[in-house]
C-alpha cells in the first residue's frame, strides 16, 4: 500500500509539450481516475508512473520513495494494459501468476495468490486455457487478476474496458469497483469515458492539454467544473452555458434574479439540464424547443435560450412538443458562473 | 466450402504438390533406377527394378562423406551466425526509432546487390591471408553474408507483429529488458525464429558459387558433386542430385510444427 506523489512531471517529444508540470498528490489506497479527451496527455502521464515512459523533468514518488530512475520493474507496481497484453503462450495459470513467479515466490504461494486473484474475478473454471479461447471480456479478467495476483502497491490502468462492447462494460464496471474497494489498492486509471470515471473514482482528475485543470470527488467535478471545459466534458447531456450580464452584483433573467460574483460585467452561466423545471413561458426564461426525444426514464429537450444550444432534461411525463416555448426556472443553488473572457469558474463566495 | 470453390482449393492443392513433388520424384526414380530408368522412355512410373546400387556406389565415391560433413558444418554455422547477428538487427528494426533505419533495411539488401564473382578473387585473397581458406568456417562466413538480410529482415516483421503492450506488461511484472525478451518475445517469435534459421540452412546448404571458390579439399557436398559429378553417369548424378534434396526436405519436415503452428491452433 502506497500513496502516490507526483511532482511537476513534464514531458515533451521533440517541440510539442505533451505534459507542463503536472502535479497530484494521490492517498494510499484512493482511487484516482485520470479523465480527458484523446491526446489531453494521460496516458503519456500514466506510462510515466509505471516507467515505460522517460519524462523531461519532475519526480514520481511512490510510497515516499522517489522512483522516477528505476526501471519498470523495480518500482512495485502493476498495470492492466487498454489491449489486456495477456500473454498468448502462457496459460491463464502462468498469465496471473506471473509477476509472483518473477518475485522468485514459492511454488504454494504463488498457487494461493492466483487461485484467490482468480476467484476474485470468477475465472477459474479457465485457469488451464490459453487465452486465445477466451473472449475479450475473459481475457480483461485474467488481465486484472494477474495485476491483483502480486498485491500491488499501486495498481495502473490503462482504459481497460474500452475494448469490451457496452453491456460488459457495465458489469465489468461495477465488478472492478467492488472488486478494487475489497483490495483496498491505490488505483489510478485512465479514461476518457466519463460515466467510468463518475463512476468508479474517489477522484476525478481532469485533464486537458497537458495539464490538470480540475482534481475533485466525482460530484463536485459535475456540479462545480472548474472551468466551462470540464462542464463541456462531464456529464451527458453536458452543462449548458449561456452568456450574461452582470448588473449591480446580480443577473436577472426573465423573472428570476440571481446572484452574481461580481458587481458588473459580462460572465457565462453555466447549468445542469436537470437542475431546472419548466415553468409558463412568461414566468421564467423563455427556451424554444427545437427537439424533444423522449428517452423513457426523462425527455430530453434540444433548443435555444437567445443564441445558445441549451440541453434540458424533463419529467418524463411532460408534454412539450417541438417548436414550442416554455419557460426555464434555474435551481439558483447549483448554477456556476465563468468568465466569459477565460472560461475559468469565478467563485460565488469571494 | 460451395463445390466450384472446393473444386478450385483441390485443383490448388494438387497442381502445387505436383509442382514440387514431380520433379523430386523424377529424380527419385533416376538414383534408384539404376542407368535403364534414367534414359527409358516413356518412363515406368513404379520403380520395378529400384536397387540401392547407384547411391550405394555414390555413397562409396571418396570424399562424399567429408563433403557432406563440410556442408552441415557450414550451413549450421551459417544458421547460427544469421540468427545471432539477424535477430537482434531485426528487432532494433521493430523496436526502436533510430536515424537511418529505414536506410539501413534498404542497405541490408544491397550485401546481395555484389555479386559473389567479383567478390570470389579479393575473399580468396583475404581468406588464405587468415587463414580461413578452405575451411567450413570460412564457408559459413560469406553464406552468412548471403542469408543475414533475410534473417533480420524476416525477424523484424515477427518482432514488429507482437504487440509492444506484451513486452511492457512483462517489464511492469518484474522482467528485466532481456528477461522479457526471453520469456515473452522469443516464445512468441519462435516459430518465425526456426523458419529463418532454416531459410539461412538451405541458404547454405545449396550454395555452390562461393563454396566452390573458397574450398579445395574441404569442400561441401554442393561444390564437391560439382566437380565429380561432371564427369560421372547421369544416374550418378541423379543419386547425387537426390541425396542434396533430402536434408532440406527432413528438416523443413522435422520443423513443420513450428512453420505451421500458431498460438492456440495446433497443427493436426
Amino acid at each position: 500500500m502506497a500513496g502516490i506523489v507526483i511532482d511537476r512531471i513534464a514531458k515533451s517529444f521533440g517541440a510539442v509539450s505533451a505534459l507542463k508540470e503536472v502535479s497530484l498528490e494521490i492517498a494510499d489506497g484512493e482511487f484516482v481516475a485520470l479523465l480527458g479527451p484523446s491526446g489531453c496527455g494521460k496516458t503519456t502521464l500514466l506510462r510515466i508512473m509505471a516507467g515505460l515512459e522517460t519524462r523531461s523533468s519532475g519526480r514520481v514518488l511512490i510510497g515516499g520513495r522517489d522512483v522516477s530512475d528505476l526501471k519498470p520493474y523495480e518500482r512495485g507496481l502493476a498495470m492492466v494494459f487498454q489491449n489486456y497484453a495477456v500473454f498468448p503462450h502462457m496459460t491463464v495459470y502462468d498469465n496471473v501468476g506471473f509477476g509472483l513467479t518473477m518475485q522468485k515466490k514459492p511454488k504454494d504461494v504463488i498457487d494461493r495468490q492466483v487461485k484467490k486473484a482468480a476467484a476474485l474475478l470468477h475465472i477459474e473454471p479457465y485457469l488451464e486455457r490459453y487465452p486465445a479461447k477466451l473472449s475479450g471480456g475473459q481475457r480483461q479478467r485474467v488481465a486484472v487478476a494477474r495485476a491483483l495476483a502480486v498485491e500491488p502497491a499501486v495498481l495502473l490502468m490503462d482504459e481497460p474496458l474500452s475494448n469490451l462492447d457496452a453491456l460488459l462494460r457495465l458489469e465489468m464496471r461495477a465488478e472492478l469497483k467492488s472488486v478494487l474497494r475489497e483490495a483496498g489498492t491505490t488505483t489510478v486509471y485512465v479514461t476518457h469515458d466519463q460515466t467510468e470515471a463518475m463512476g468508479l473514482a474517489d477522484r476525478i482528475a481532469v485533464m486537458h492539454g497537458g495539464k490538470i485543470v480540475q482534481i475533485a470527488p466525482p460530484t463536485e467535478v459535475y456540479s462545480r467544473p472548474a472551468s466551462m471545459f470540464v462542464g463541456g466534458f462531464v456529464g451527458s447531456p453536458p452543462m449548458n452555458f449561456i452568456p450574461v450580464e452582470a448588473r449591480a452584483g446580480s443577473v436577472a433573467l426573465g423573472g428570476q434574479t440571481l446572484a452574481a460574483p461580481r458587481a458588473s460585467g459580462a460572465l457565462t452561466l453555466g447549468f445542469r439540464g436537470e437542475d431546472v423545471t419548466l415553468a409558463p413561458p412568461g414566468e421564467a426564461m423563455p427556451f424554444t424547443v427545437r427537439v424533444a426525444e423522449p428517452m423513457g426514464s426523462h425527455l430530453l429537450l434540444t433548443g435555444r435560450i437567445g443564441d445558445a444550444v441549451v440541453r434540458v432534461v424533463a419529467p418524463p411525463a411532460s408534454i412539450v412538443k417541438a417548436g414550442e416555448t416554455v419557460g426555464l426556472r434555474l435551481d439558483p443553488d447549483r448554477i456556476v458562473f465563468m468568465d466569459a473572457a477565460t472560461g475559468a469558474a469565478t467563485d460565488l463566495a469571494a | 466450402m460451395t463445390g466450384p470453390r472446393r473444386f478450385l482449393f483441390v485443383t490448388g492443392v494438387i497442381t502445387l504438390c505436383a509442382w514440387i513433388l514431380v520433379p523430386i520424384y523424377l529424380i527419385a526414380l533416376g538414383s534408384f533406377g539404376g542407368r535403364p530408368a534414367v534414359f527409358k522412355w516413356p518412363k515406368d512410373w513404379l520403380p520395378w527394378n529400384a536397387s540401392l546400387d547407384a547411391m550405394l556406389l555414390f555413397l562409396r565415391i571418396e570424399g562424399v562423406w567429408n563433403a557432406a560433413i563440410n556442408s552441415v558444418i557450414a550451413a549450421g554455422l551459417t544458421m547460427i551466425f544469421s540468427i545471432l547477428l539477424g535477430a537482434p538487427a531485426g528487432y532494433a528494426l521493430a523496436r526502436f526509432d533510430f536515424r537511418g533505419a529505414n536506410a539501413f533495411r534498404l542497405l541490408v539488401l544491397l550485401t546481395r546487390a555484389f555479386p559473389l564473382a567479383i567478390l570470389a578473387l579479393p575473399l580468396t585473397v583475404i581468406f588464405i591471408k587468415l587463414g580461413l581458406y578452405d575451411t567450413p568456417f570460412g564457408v559459413s562466413l560469406v553464406h552468412t553474408a548471403l542469408a543475414l538480410p533475410f534473417a533480420a529482415l524476416v525477424t523484424a516483421s515477427l518482432f514488429v507483429g507482437i504487440p509492444r503492450e506484451l513486452e511492457e506488461a512483462a517489464w511492469v511484472f518484474g522482467c528485466t529488458r532481456w528477461q522479457a525478451f526471453t520469456k515473452v518475445v522469443l516464445p512468441l517469435a519462435l516459430p518465425g525464429v526456426a523458419a529463418a534459421a532454416i531459410f539461412a540452412f538451405v541458404i547454405s546448404w545449396n550454395e555452390v558459387f562461393a563454396a566452390s571458390v573458397l574450398t579445395v579439399r574441404e569442400r561441401t557436398l554442393t561444390a564437391y558433386l560439382l566437380t565429380v559429378l561432371s564427369e560421372s553417369p547421369l544416374h550418378y548424378r541423379f543419386a547425387g542430385g537426390f541425396i542434396l534434396i533430402v536434408p532440406s526436405v527432413l528438416f523443413i519436415f522435422a520443423v513443420r510444427k513450428y512453420l505451421f503452428a500458431m498460438w492456440g491452433v495446433s497443427s493436426k
